[in-house]
């Protein structure tokens, strides 16, 4: 048998052959029946092949590069469980961020998968369709990784027994929720807008950073695995990101005041579900990283800065909620810390006050607000659970219209107030915690008076399980409520003083370290 | 503006008033945010406004410290943001207040732990 011996390809010409030749012209059907999606959100495209794709993967290289990296995490994953790695923590309080992190983020990096997948199918171009598809394996790998590494956690802890059951259901998880099935009842340009670009490129080191070096920090070395596999994913993903919105804006003119207005809208609703990562920086990792407030000031207020400067000469301007959120950034993690204090019975991780030791750092970190304004706050709770009295708020709160949080964020001016704004749409009243959120209803209330607000939803009873019977005397609602989001009461919920996780993690320490 | 979508959209609202067992009514007690947000509440419309207050409200504000020293005559009230001055003696409805309103009342004197608003 002859072997034939080919000249090796070059990385540009491996590219062109594997993907963009393996495109076609349909000819036996209409194009705008094959690409049905690309006309009705007014976004004009006329030169697919001017998109740049500058990392040129072909799926051979791709499938080859993951593989390795697969085999090197689950050595880890696989050490880490072996060892006992878990008793290695700081501090079982950390574990709750990864509780966090399960329930609120995981279900995201599943949902990516599926969106990146639809608008990889809807877009004509065969780069972003290829960079698309790898982006889309890239997050279901994700989310796999990610449950993989924390069920050894499962074995050991509560709280992460429900997380799929309870993405779709629990209040603080419509959050994540509602902003990610946001993005994918999109179309696909504002989709690509929204989690390609606002998303992976402007805000994901303020979400996955914290979450990973916060495992680094405080010994976790499972979570810290799964995290740098994902992270040399991240630079090809905010590579799509920033030439997708470049490419957008270079086709047509026309297309600016849409992209600007989905750089406004996607900013504010991605700003507002990084509230969970500020306060798990500030008040749930043992050991901190960094405050939240300096995780922004090099993240979104430096890198984002230099972002937006360079993007000036397209026409595009700064998210119009980027100076709001430059303000608050004294204030978000403590004001949302409390919504979790005061509702610590119906999450399925535990709360706790800070410690001395901790408000000193929060003191320092944040010098002209904390003292002020939350040191007060905590001190009255620490006393009061000391006589016995640890606060649990069992009235429900009144959420945001758009993000669906608890309504506590202030004035940009006046941490003291709580900030309301209204819209009426059809003889209805809705109701909105900042500019931001009131003006991405404006824009579009048709789909936002659809919101699922977990609060109306139990007042309508439709969070009971099918069993229950509202007519017996000893009906107890709450209780209810936390049946149906499997929330298993003393052992998932409530203050991690009185948890048996704390009590475990103790116990298994001593034996681990003694006799 | 419209919604962008590839046809006909068009849904009913999701919290129209006939869906709650009562009409749901927003309470916040300004400067005492150890309450993080608003809250939200049914009351029946023909609960009188003076019963809402010393009725329902110790199970729902009793637990902040400032609570035992509230003078119902001395608040002032406030409904959406706009200063306004309900009838302690009339019924919710009667008041004037509907689905998904916004009310709030201020206690003069009263400004939380260690004046922190909280
Ligand atoms: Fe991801
Ligand atoms: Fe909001």
């Amino acid at each position: 048998m002859d072997i034939k011996v080919n000249k090796k390809l070059g990385l540009k010409e491996r590219y062109n052959l594997m993907t963009r030749d393996l495109a076609w012209t349909p000819t036996y059907q209409a194009f705008k029946d094959v690409y049905p999606y690309m006309q009705y959100e007014g976004i004009k495209i006329h030169d697919w092949d001017k998109f740049e794709d500058p990392f040129r993967m072909t799926m051979d290289a791709y499938w080859k590069y993951q593989a390795e990296k697969e085999r090197k995490l689950y050595a880890i994953i696989d050490a880490f469980t072996q060892n006992n790695g878990h008793l290695g923590v700081t501090d079982a309080r950390y574990i709750n961020t990864l509780k966090l992190f399960l329930t609120g983020v995981s279900p995201l990096e599943y949902m990516a998968h599926r969106g990146f997948a639809h608008v990889g199918r809807a877009f004509p171009g065969a780069g972003p369709r290829v960079a698309c598809l790898m982006q889309s394996l890239d997050e279901i790998r994700h989310a796999q990784t990610q449950i993989h590494s924390m069920s050894n956690y499962n074995k050991h802890y509560n709280g992460f027994q429900n997380w799929r059951h309870q993405h779709d259901r629990v209040w603080y998880l419509s959050v994540p929720k509602s902003f990610f099935d946001d993005a994918i009842t999109a179309g696909p340009f504002e989709f690509m807008i929204a989690i390609g670009f606002a998303f992976e490129y402007v805000l994901t080191n303020l979400l996955f950073v914290p979450f990973i070096s916060g495992a680094a920090y405080n010994g976790d070395m499972g979570a810290m695995a799964f995290g740098f596999s994902a992270q040399s994913d991240e630079s090809r993903h905010m590579t799509l990101g920033l030439e997708i919105i470049k490419f957008i804006l270079e086709q047509d003119p026309d297309n600016l005041p849409i992209v600007q207005h989905w750089i406004d809208k996607w900013f504010w609703r991605g700003y507002r579900v990084l509230t969970l990562v500020a306060m798990m920086m500030d008040y749930m990792l043992p050991k901190r990283v960094m405050s939240w407030k300096e995780a922004w000031e090099i993240y979104a207020e430096q890198n984002g800065g230099a972002l937006f400067a360079d993007l000036a000469r397209y026409g595009v301007k700064a998210p119009a909620g980027l100076a709001q959120a430059c303000k608050d950034k004294d204030h978000l993690s403590h004001q949302a810390w409390n919504v979790f204090y005061n509702y610590a019975a119906a999450a399925p991780f535990h709360t706790w006050a800070p410690s001395e030791a901790d408000m000193k750092w929060l003191s320092e970190k944040y010098p002209d607000t904390f003292d002020k304004y939350y040191r007060p706050l905590w001190e009255h709770y620490a006393k009061e659970q000391k006589e016995g009295r640890r606060f649990y708020n069992t009235t429900l709160p009144m959420l945001c219209q758009t993000c669906q949080i608890p309504m506590f964020f202030t004035e940009p001016d006046d941490p003291t107030k709580v900030a309301y704004r209204e819209s009426d749409y059809k003889g209805e009243k809705y109701h909105f915690c900042s500019d931001g959120c009131k003006n991405i209803f404006d824009h579009e209330p048709e789909k936002y008076i659809q919101s699922w607000l977990p609060v109306h939803q139990i007042y309508q009873g439709n969070c009971f399980c099918p069993d229950v019977d509202p007519s017996k005397p000893d009906f107890n609602p709450l209780a209810e409520v936390l049946r149906w989001y499997k929330i298993t009461w003393g052992e998932d919920n409530l203050d991690y003083a009185d948890s048996p996780d704390k009590k475990n993690f103790e116990q298994w320490r001593v034996q681990a370290t003694g006799n | 503006m419209a919604v962008t979508a590839i046809g006909a959209y068009e849904f009913a609202p999701k919290d129209s008033v006939d869906k709650f067992p009562a009409p749901l009514l927003y309470v916040c007690w300004e400067d005492h945010k150890m309450f993080c947000s608003p809250f939200a509440v049914p009351f029946p419309p023909t609960l009188k406004f003076g019963d809402m207050c010393k009725g329902a409200f110790p199970g729902i504000f009793g637990a902040h410290p400032d609570f035992a020293k509230v003078d119902w005559d001395q608040t002032q009230w406030f409904k959406s943001g706009r200063p306004w001055r309900p009838d302690m003696d009339k019924t919710l409805a009667e008041n004037g207040l509907g689905h998904k309103d916004v009310i709030r009342f201020r206690t003069p004197g009263l400004t939380g732990l260690s004046g922190s608003a909280f």
